[in-house]
């Protein structure tokens, strides 16, 4: 029987109508999708900002950077950042990045937009709910950038807020009175959020997928952002009561986190019987499967990608799903190797150490697949597969410095200096952040109906795969070298030598940050003057390419389609080229 | 397309859709996910509990039998029964007798509503005695206040949520605007605050009774 024969339409839709519904509270995924890269679009130039601050700072510490009395005019006098000041930027860095560019954009960004299509649904499982989890997501934004505008200015505890620092209240110092109050407050709701948007994931991947889309023909970022939910549902759970603890030793007199005796700016703090330890404890068992729920939908999109300009699959996707998998259950293994110096029993540190090496064993087969496909295949180079290519260098850079990292006694003596910036900077957040770059080239044709400039893309990739390479390689050179991290200035003098270094890191981040602006300018002008998108520019299999670009607001028009194909058919002799959509109904013969 | 058509259709194995590997409806899943994500919660501030409890040569065991124990045995026996009177209710929901649901729904909410008075009642006669959070009248660790009230005002808050739900639930079933399955979606998340109380009972009463 023939299954190309039309179903009948299975829903009778009508999109809404008026801007605040189509535009503002909308329940459309696609809109949602849009409205969280937005949110982070916007979140990734204020943390970029804070970072060419810090880096000016750090190269040349007495210079007055015009303006910034503005900011804050207690935290820069005369223009030049105090050193708490600094620390206020770099826990407001951290803090945006982590959470409001890479937890959003590759996850609630671009999940939300291509999750419900890529396994055939008219929108994911509980719109209203997902609507409901952007606006929390966006009020946490907002409650974090408070923190800017109120007298103290943000909190200098780092992103990490350990307490007792975080805990004691304002006798800590500046930031620590009502900034660190809005942190607490702001990540809270911010897990809300995520919650929510976990739950909607997962019941899309698992309820909504259409005839014949059964689990094994999901795309890759599809799994992704399904492995990636679950790995969310369960962490940000642990940072929820972590934050509230952490506001009510701040607020309400309790001594989770501060020890009795402990003396702060000549104060005897009036609380006792609390650990430290205890918010590192809660803090990293969230923590580090936070760092791969920011880099697993970066894998999988990057997988997603590949194939469509090598024309051919990926060598091994079942293993490459497996060890998405593995690094996920793995994650929670792991967090103790944060705290190697933290004056816990050493063989625990082994018990830490030993699943930290065995989680590079997944990220290495998946590392050594991609390099495999690629090899020997023709790959077409496009803004969006060269920044797929980038991600796979930036990935085994900061991976190999993750080796060293996750033995105690070499993290002994690099804990806490730049070589750590280094690896975490290119394992995460260069890897995401291009994988971000690569999805929005690839997408972008799909979201917005028009095409990307190329040119521009292309330039924009080389200046930003060179400049990231100049920022964070010499790191690890100032790591070994025993330079200290989250110091506002060198004075000691053995990195007084180094400071040269930071001078080159910063120009390097300055022409490396410039360029982004290449990026945000090819991002508007496409939205206004690009060439209009065919449905299928890239002529990919999975099913966004199966609609309109845009697509319509319930997907597909009307149809329900039916799945026949796994994901990669490219390198067959299609009747439309060299792939097989994944609704095609024809047979698949090898080419 | 309208939002409520979406969600008339959004259920596994509807035709024309692969099937779910769970087989149940979306909002069911959902809860159930819900639900893990809870108790991981749970066990972070239980965790904690347990950290600082290990950590402290001090700790105070103030529970006598009578009157915090048997307190907390009865609430327990409270809790039990409500968790009994939501089966009841499911099972009448299931079978399409709404007057029978809704009657025990609301019973299921009484119960809850008892259990959050009594609860509050104890911490009334705890704060008399002079606990806080940050003060214990026994003189020992004041970890134990903090613990306690954090512990027990966690599980309080999902009482009292799901005796909030429990009433919109009744009063919509009764008016057919909820079905047998949104019954039984907040059937699981009363099931799983009673399993909460289970292990808070034993951690926090149990072990630190005289």
């Amino acid at each position: 029987m023939s299954e190309a024969a039309a179903h009948p339409a299975v829903h009778q839709h009508t999109a809404p109508t008026g801007f605040i519904r189509k535009y503002v509270f909308s329940v459309d995924h696609k809109i949602i999708g849009l409205q969280y890269y937005g949110l982070a679009l916007v979140a990734v130039f204020v943390g970029m900002v804070l970072s060419w601050l810090m880096r000016i700072h750090l190269g040349w510490a007495t210079f007055a950077i015009p303006g910034l009395h503005l900011l804050s005019s207690t935290g820069a006098p005369g223009n030049v950042m105090t050193p708490e000041y600094y620390l206020s930027l770099m826990t407001m860095h951290g803090t945006i990045m982590v959470f409001f560019v890479l937890t959003n954009a590759p996850f609630s960004g671009f999940g939300n937009y291509f999750l419900p299509i890529q396994v055939g649904a008219p929108d994911m499982a509980f719109p209203r709910m997902n609507m409901m989890s952007f606006w929390v997501t966006l009020v946490a934004f907002l409650v974090l950038m408070a923190s800017f505008f109120v007298s103290d200015g943000p909190t200098i505890a780092g992103w990490t807020v350990y307490a007792p620092l975080s805990a004691v209240g304002k006798d800590a110092g500046p930031g620590l009175a009502m900034g660190q109050n809005l942190w607490a407050v702001a990540i809270a709701i911010f897990c809300v959020g995520q919650l929510l948007g976990s739950l909607n994931f997962i019941a899309t991947t698992l309820d909504l997928r259409t005839k014949g889309m059964s689990l094994l023909r999901l795309p890759f970022s599809t799994w992704a952002w399904f492995i990636t939910s679950v790995i969310g549902l369960l962490a940000f759970a642990v940072l929820l009561p972590a934050c509230v603890l952490l506001i009510l030793d701040r607020t309400a007199g309790t001594s989770f986190f501060i020890p009795g005796g402990l003396v702060v700016s000549d104060h005897l703090q009036p609380h006792t019987g609390g650990s430290p330890l205890l918010w590192q404890h809660l803090f990293w068992f969230f923590g580090h499967p936070e760092v791969y729920i920011a880099i697993l939908p970066a894998i999988g999109i990057v997988s997603h990608i590949l194939p469509a300009f090598m024309r051919k699959p990926l060598l091994g996707p079942r293993v490459i799903v497996g060890c998405m998998v593995a690094i996920g259950f793995l994650s929670y293994m792991v967090w103790g190797h944060h705290m190697f110096v933290s004056g816990m029993n050493p063989f625990s540190a082994l018990l830490f150490s030993v699943p930290t090496l065995i989680i590079t064993i997944p990220a290495t087969i998946a590392t050594l697949l991609w390099i495999g496909s690629v090899y020997g295949a023709k790959l077409r180079f496009t803004s969006a597969s060269l920044f797929c290519l980038g991600f796979i260098s930036v990935f085994i850079s900061g991976g190999i410095s993750g080796f060293f990292l996750a033995q105690p006694s070499i993290d002994t003596y690099l804990h806490a200096t730049y070589f750590v910036v280094a690896h975490f900077h290119f394992v995460m957040a260069v890897a995401a952040i291009f994988a971000i770059f690569a999805g929005t080239y690839f997408w972008m044709p799909k979201m917005i109906g028009r095409m990307m400039n190329e040119t521009l893309g292309q330039i924009h990739f080389w200046i930003t795969f060179v400049g990231v390479y100049c920022i964070f390689m010499p790191m690890h050179y100032l790591g070994l070298a025993g330079n200290v991290r989250r110091y506002a200035a060198f004075t000691d003098d053995f990195l007084v030598p180094l400071i040269p270094v930071h001078q080159f890191i910063t120009i390097a981040a300055l022409v490396t940050g410039a360029a982004q602006f290449i990026f945000l300018f090819n991002l508007i002008w496409t939205r206004f003057r690009g060439p209009k998108a065919p449905d299928n520019p890239w002529n990919a299999t999975s099913l966004e390419w199966s609609t309109t670009s845009p697509p319509p607001f319930d997907n597909f028009g009307g149809r329900q389609l039916v799945v026949h194909h796994e994901a990669y058919e490219y390198g067959v002799a299609g009747s439309a080229g060299d792939y097989v959509m994944q609704t095609s109904p024809e047979v698949v013969k090898p080419q | 397309m309208d939002v409520s058509e979406l969600d008339a259709t959004i259920h596994a194995g509807h035709a024309g859709m692969e099937e779910s590997p769970y087989g149940i409806p979306s909002g069911k899943l959902a809860m159930w996910c819900f639900v893990l994500s809870d108790a991981v919660t749970f066990s972070a501030v239980l965790f904690a509990y347990g950290y600082l409890r290990i950590g402290s040569p001090d700790w105070s065991t103030p529970f006598t039998f009578v009157p915090s124990v048997l307190n907390g045995l009865v609430m327990t026996f409270v809790l039990l029964t409500s968790g009994l009177t939501m089966l009841a209710a499911v099972e009448a929901a299931k079978a399409g007798r709404t007057a029978a649901g809704t009657r025990w729904l609301w019973a299921t909410c009484a119960l809850g509503a008892l259990f959050a008075g009594m609860h509050l009642m104890e911490w009334r006669h705890m704060i008399e005695e002079g606990w806080r959070l940050f003060q214990n009248p026994l003189g020992g660790s004041v970890e134990f206040g903090a613990a306690f009230f954090c512990i027990t005002g966690l599980h309080l808050l999902h009482v009292l949520g799901g005796v909030c739900a429990l009433a919109v639930i009744a009063l919509g079933f009764h008016r057919q605007r909820y079905n047998s399955i949104d019954v039984e979606v907040l059937g699981i998340y009363w099931h799983f605050v009673d399993l909460v109380w289970m292990f808070v009972f034993p951690l926090v009463y149990l072990m630190n009774a005289r």
